[in-house]
């Protein structure tokens, strides 16, 4: 069976939010703040309202408020307050594209500035514990005595690693079409949740929920990005009423960066302490990050820590600083990704320094029950992960030092690191109907590239007993019945949960069935619940100019029951090859004088290409886990991209001998590491007058990261 | 203000004249997405970084969104709505296929409808070279185009031979095209199987 939309895809016919052919219809064009702090004193849109095609203009000076509740970013327009740079302040409405584009360049917004503070920084002194992290975990965990299990470590390590802002970059940039009739609002919106997003949207504009609807049947790629209603929904709904027509907002690349999330940078702390045998005798994990002045995201970069390893003592940490940025938000395993990157790196600077091959040392401490909560897991097979990896990549016999091996000029290396994710499923609801010789199964899930739609209907195929030819999924609508987002490796778990209990509902009388799943999902406790993973890569260092490739990526995984074995292949394959643009190229600086992203387009936000991708395998090992449900599968979106930064990153301290405790792991570190003043390392040089610096010295690196003075360009200390 | 002025331009898209007004400063992606209601060719970034956009023009593959509509007055076109019929990436391939390590799946069965594919179509499904299906428009007509294209890439290990499309020159020659959900390795799979067929045929 192949995906059930591929001839769709292949063939242009698959319509994206911005494809709707829609009579009448007007483009709004936006305008953003270019400073990050302050008020908006008068929005001048005269010249633009003289201009070809113009319709309107909306802005906090023309446009009545409207927010009654929602976050923030929704309340466009309704107040003078800039938090960040690049807010939405204003918007054209013209007859074409370019008219609109136009006439935004035309209108005049004076501010009163305000100072800003956009830098992270771990001596900031506005760092706060948050009450919860996401998705709502406490902060602050810990059991055992941490200083007293490092005491009595025969090995141990003390390490700061940090990650930059990232940002999704989905392929199709947001988009949305609004169109009122009869007070009823139709938004064609990209989004991976239109029982979610249309709440939000009737919440913000302040209409009853069954006045709106979404409809989003294909959705070109979110990686989180489009799980929360993002602003240009919100503004084409806006526009659409003022101009009295059919408005389209298609955001723009650059505009994406401010407008659509992105992923907090993060510097994490790390100890680690280990007996001669290289059992754990503590873990301490610590983390700072960003969140917005008037929104909190609270990223659970220490999460996965609870999950991994079994030790006597353990700590974790998440404190926050609030900064003039965006608000941050859901990227492809968020706190998973960069936390899984740090806690691996660190393990395998532990492995090192206790003499211990790195897969071993992970097999050492795997643990019987959860770490942090005492709770059995499900079912858990990282250390079967570990060795068949370790088997199909050919890891028996390797040299552990570093530095040693060559191909021509190349620099050789290998590395491993583990990978997970938590296994969960939320409420939704589904039906199934007779429908001629076959079956219709409807359900407001999305398919953002996952496979939903062809996992879904493999899953109501075997629930009704009946080939998948006879059954059609019908979902990417809010008018069918609702479900739960694309979100947080959830979705197939939690549809495909509602779709065999409305098959099974439909048996009954041949005819129709319905399903909510609310029961049976809250009794889901009692146990953890978690996907596990062992990914290994290869890399080839060029020692004059530090370029990296990664000819190999290998990653085993058990992720419960595999519904599509080429679906699962895919996003698990997608998510590694996110991971190696994470672990090499992916950053968004964030500029101290402006106070907004340095990089806003696709030639300087670099994701990997078809050439930095040779070779991606994703393989997986059975696993039966009876409590995880009727479908028995444990999502499989994220926790590719989990482990991969890290096992790269390993690779390139055992090709080289220098470990790069900053992401992403750029020639300039690499090269640096050679040349500038012994023993130190530069750990970003790319931001014009502003360094992150790093300072690693034999084993050993002091935790910070400081922003120097403007101008002065690169300093270490 | 006076209105702004508009220009009429004749376009063969897919086969067939199409006809339309258009603002000088509008790109032939618009004119196909918002006047010609083609649209197949996306629109990932607007600046020619990402390849969402490519169609063919007279064969060659160009960026739709850095191409002004008034310059292409009378150009023939292919996009992804035309590839199926096969008026573009038919022709047999200049490069000799070489499988360099590769190992072409096997295709499946496809039982879906839409029979008159084109063999890059058909080997994309196969392969399951697409995911969200975003980029995959611009990834085929890429293709298309860069499988009719001689010559060596910079990839190419002796430029003074015409080289053999290995994986590493289908990376290479498409790296162009960005694909978020990462479906790289299955697009060169793809690829392959489908040079590799035409490689054969005399």
């Amino acid at each position: 069976m192949n995906r059930v939309e591929a001839v769709a895809k292949v063939t242009g016919r698959a319509r994206y939010a911005a494809e709707y052919p829609v009579d009448d219809l007007a483009y709004a064009w936006p305008v953003q703040s270019p400073i990050a702090c302050g008020q908006i004193r008068r929005v001048d849109a005269r010249a633009a309202l003289a201009m070809p095609g113009v319709i309107t203009v909306l802005s906090a000076d023309t446009t009545a408020p409207f927010g009654l509740s929602g976050p923030y970013e929704l309340l466009i327009f309704g107040s003078r307050t800039v938090t960040y740079r690049g807010q939405l302040v204003a918007a054209v409405v013209a007859d074409t594209l370019e008219n609109a584009q136009d006439a935004a360049a035309a209108i005049r917004v004076s501010y009163a500035e305000s100072p800003h503070e956009v830098i992270l920084r771990a001596d900031d002194p506005g760092l706060y514990t948050p009450e919860t992290v996401n998705p709502d975990l406490p902060a602050v965990t810990g059991y055992g005595d941490v200083p007293a299990g490092l005491a009595r470590a025969d090995a141990q390590v003390s390490v700061t690693y940090t990650t930059p802002a990232q940002h999704n970059n989905p392929m199709e940039p947001h988009a949305a079409i609004a169109a009122w009739g009869n007070g009823r609002l139709t938004v064609w919106d990209s989004t991976q949740g239109p029982s979610a997003d249309r709440d939000t949207i009737a919440s913000v504009l302040g209409l009853p929920a069954h006045r709106v609807r979404v409809i989003s049947p294909h959705v070109g790629g979110g990686f989180g990005s489009k799980g929360d209603t993002r602003p240009h929904a919100i503004l084409a709904a806006l526009a659409a009423r003022e101009a009295g027509r059919p408005v389209k907002v298609a955001l723009s690349r650059q505009q994406m960066f401010a407008l659509t999330g992105h992923r907090t940078p993060t510097i994490q702390h790390l100890r680690l302490g280990a007996s001669a045998d290289g059992r754990l005798t503590a873990v301490s994990h610590d983390v700072i990050e960003h969140t917005a002045i008037r929104t909190e995201f609270a990223e659970q970069a220490a999460a996965a820590t609870r999950v991994l390893y079994a030790t006597p003592a353990m700590r974790t940490a998440h404190r926050l600083a609030r900064l003039n940025v965006p608000a941050p938000s859901w990227m492809r395993a968020p706190g998973e990704a960069p936390g899984v990157y740090a806690l691996e790196s660190a393990m395998d600077e532990l492995a090192a320094a206790a003499g211990i091959d790195p897969v071993e040392l992970r097999i050492r401490n795997d643990a019987a029950v959860e770490p942090d909560s005492g709770l059995p897991f499900s079912s858990r097979n990282l250390i079967a992960c570990l060795r068949e990896g370790a088997r199909l990549f050919g890891w028996a016999g390797r040299d552990p030092r570093p530095g040693q091996r060559r191909r021509g000029n190349w620099l050789v290396g290998t590395g491993v690191a583990a990978s997970t994710y938590p296994a969960r499923r939320r409420p939704s609801q589904a039906s199934a109907d007779a429908d001629g010789d076959g079956f219709v199964v409807r359900i407001a899930a999305a398919d953002i590239g996952t496979g939903a739609r062809t996992a879904l209907t493999r899953i109501a195929a075997g629930a009704l007993g009946v080939d998948v030819r006879r059954v059609r999924v019908e979902l990417g609508d809010s008018a069918l019945p609702g479900a739960w987002l694309a979100g947080g490796s959830m979705g197939t778990a939690s549809w495909g949960t509602a779709v065999v209990a409305a098959c099974e509902d439909l048996l009954k009388d041949g005819r129709h069935g319905r399903a909510d799943t609310s029961a049976e999902v809250a009794g889901d406790s009692g146990f953890a619940r978690h996907a596990f993973g062992a990914q290994f890569a290869q890399v080839l260092v060029d020692p004059g100019t530090g370029e990296v490739r990664v000819p190999r990526l290998l990653g085993v995984f058990a992720v419960g029951r595999v519904i599509d074995s080429m679906l699962a292949r895919s996003q698990l394959i997608g998510g590694m090859t996110m991971g190696l643009g994470m672990a090499l190229m992916e950053a968004t600086p964030i500029d101290p004088s402006a106070g907004g992203f340095v990089r806003q387009d696709l030639a300087q936000y670099h994701i990997a290409t078809c050439a930095d991708v040779p070779d991606v395998e994703a393989s997986w090992i059975e696993e039966d886990d009876e409590h995880l449900g009727t479908v028995g599968a444990k999502g499989i979106g994220e926790i590719g991209i989990t482990g991969t930064a890290a096992a790269i990153g390993n690779a390139v301290w055992h090709a080289t001998g220098h470990r790069v405790r900053g992401l992403p792991i750029t020639p300039a570190k690499l090269v640096l590491a050679d040349t500038v003043l012994a023993g130190t390392v530069l750990a970003d040089t790319e931001r014009a007058g502003t360094v992150l610096a790093g300072t690693e010295r034999a084993g050993t690196v002091l935790a910070d990261i400081r922003q120097a003075e403007p101008g002065k360009g690169a300093q270490a200390s | 203000m006076e209105p702004s002025a508009t220009y009429q331009v004749t376009v063969t898209v897919n086969g067939e004249r199409r006809t339309a007004k258009v603002d000088p400063r509008t790109s032939v992606l618009d004119l196909l997405r918002e006047r010609l209601g083609l649209t197949g060719a996306k629109k990932g970034c607007d600046h020619g970084q990402c390849g969402a956009c490519t169609v063919l023009v007279d064969g060659r593959r160009v960026n739709a969104c850095l191409a002004l509509a008034v310059a292409y007055d009378g150009a023939r076109l292919t996009t992804v709505e035309g590839l199926a019929q096969g008026d573009a990436g038919a022709n047999l391939s200049p490069l000799r296929f070489s499988p360099g390590g590769a190992t072409p799946r096997t295709p499946r069965g496809t039982g879906d409808e839409g029979a008159n594919l084109s063999p890059l179509q058909q080997a994309f499904i196969d392969h399951d070279a697409l995911q969200c299906g975003y980029c995959t428009p611009g990834q085929l007509c890429s293709a298309a185009g860069m499988l009719t294209e001689p010559g060596p890439s910079a990839v190419t290990a002796d430029p003074r031979q015409e080289p053999e499309l290995t994986p590493g020159e289908i990376r290479e020659r498409m790296s162009g095209n960005l694909c978020r959900c990462g479906a790289y390795v299955n697009i060169v799979k793809a690829i392959a199987a489908v040079a590799e067929t035409k490689g054969a045929v005399p």
